[in-house]
């Protein structure tokens, strides 16, 4: 049984691979990027507007509203990379209903990829909105004594959002390979709406657990209340 | 016995066990969390999007621990270092 896409491999050449993560990824990105610029290339700004110009401005509008309520003032900055984030995820799980397509988020090097696009990201944003010697000092707070677990945390939490991603994809897979073995008729399509729903909320999870990160990194020293405080897992 | 059966049953236990043990408590936890997310919902119904928001995320979040415990379980059935290394070395003798 395979655990992972990474193990279907397509075609070889010496070192190089082409697993069916890597091809599902680009198929995504190609079918994502030219469904918007296909969208996007006669915008109105009229009352009358193409249907599916008012499905991406209900995604993008929904997008940066969630973004808001997570704590970060401006969302039109961060909705590059949080939409972007979302928008793969969330594309990337639903397509299982697509017979013969393997979800590349359930394959750890595509999680990981991501997750450290965020690793990556968050200190980037944080430095940007607060210099670097304001950035640097948060991971000193309260005391200096606390220096090493906030840095563990950082990498803990990286590793976390990855291997939540690749485990829930993963198992959503492999039950289905389970049942399909043991009572092929129902309970699988039961089992994958299940899948389509899970998918959807990793999704959201991953792209507000990144918002959250963004917003504890960018908020500096402001005096916190109990009610922000930072969630983490 | 020889070390072959030995990898094999420690691993196919400790899946089991892993798997067993992990569950009990991100279900202890979610069940709190939805016992408490309900009656949170009754008192103020009108707070019903952020409850569910935080309740979702809140949800995933134990549910991950779980899924750990799914991942090592998975891991030691399907892709055993232990087992892999042993069979490599048995195929090279």
């Amino acid at each position: 049984m395979r655990l992972s896409p990474d193990e279907m491999i397509l075609w070889r050449d010496g070192f190089f691979k082409l697993n069916a993560t890597i091809v599902y990824t680009w198929a995504l990105m190609f079918a994502l990027t030219v469904g918007s610029t296909l969208v996007t290339r006669n915008l109105s700004l009229g009352l009358a507007r193409s249907r599916w110009q008012n499905l991406l401005e209900i995604i993008v509008a929904g997008i940066a509203k969630q973004i808001e309520d997570v704590g970060l003032r401006h969302p039109k900055k961060y909705l590059g990379f949080l939409g972007t984030l979302f928008l793969f995820v969330a594309s990337a799980n639903l397509c299982t209903i697509i017979p013969g397509y393997e979800p590349p988020t359930g394959s750890l090097s595509t999680t990981a990829a991501l997750a450290l696009c965020v690793l990556v990201a968050v200190p980037l944003f944080g430095i940007e909105e607060q210099g670097i010697g304001e950035y640097l000092k948060t991971y000193t707070e309260p005391t200096i004594i606390m220096l090493p677990f906030n840095i563990i945390s950082e990498l803990s939490r990286t590793l976390a959002l990855a291997v939540r991603l690749f485990g829930n994809m993963m198992s959503g897979t492999m039950i289905l390979a389970i049942l399909l073995t043991i009572t092929p008729f129902v309970f699988p399509i039961v089992m994958s709406a299940l899948g389509l729903l899970t998918g959807m909320v990793q999704a959201y999870i991953f792209t507000i657990l990144a918002a959250v990160y963004i917003a504890a990194a960018t908020r500096g020293r402001e005096p916190r209340t109990e009610t922000d405080t930072p969630m983490d897992s | 016995m020889d070390n072959a059966t030995l990898i094999a049953i420690a691993s196919i236990v400790t899946a089991g066990l892993t798997i067993a043990l992990g569950s009990i408590g991100p279900a202890l936890g979610e069940g709190r969390a939805v016992a408490t997310a309900l009656s949170s919902l009754a008192q103020q119904p009108d707070a019903a999007t952020t409850i569910t928001r935080t309740l979702f995320v809140g949800l995933a979040m134990i549910e991950s621990i779980a899924i750990y415990c799914f991942v090592v379980s998975m891991i030691l059935i399907f892709a055993n270092p232990f087992w892999t290394h042993f069979v490599a070395e048995a195929a090279g003798k």
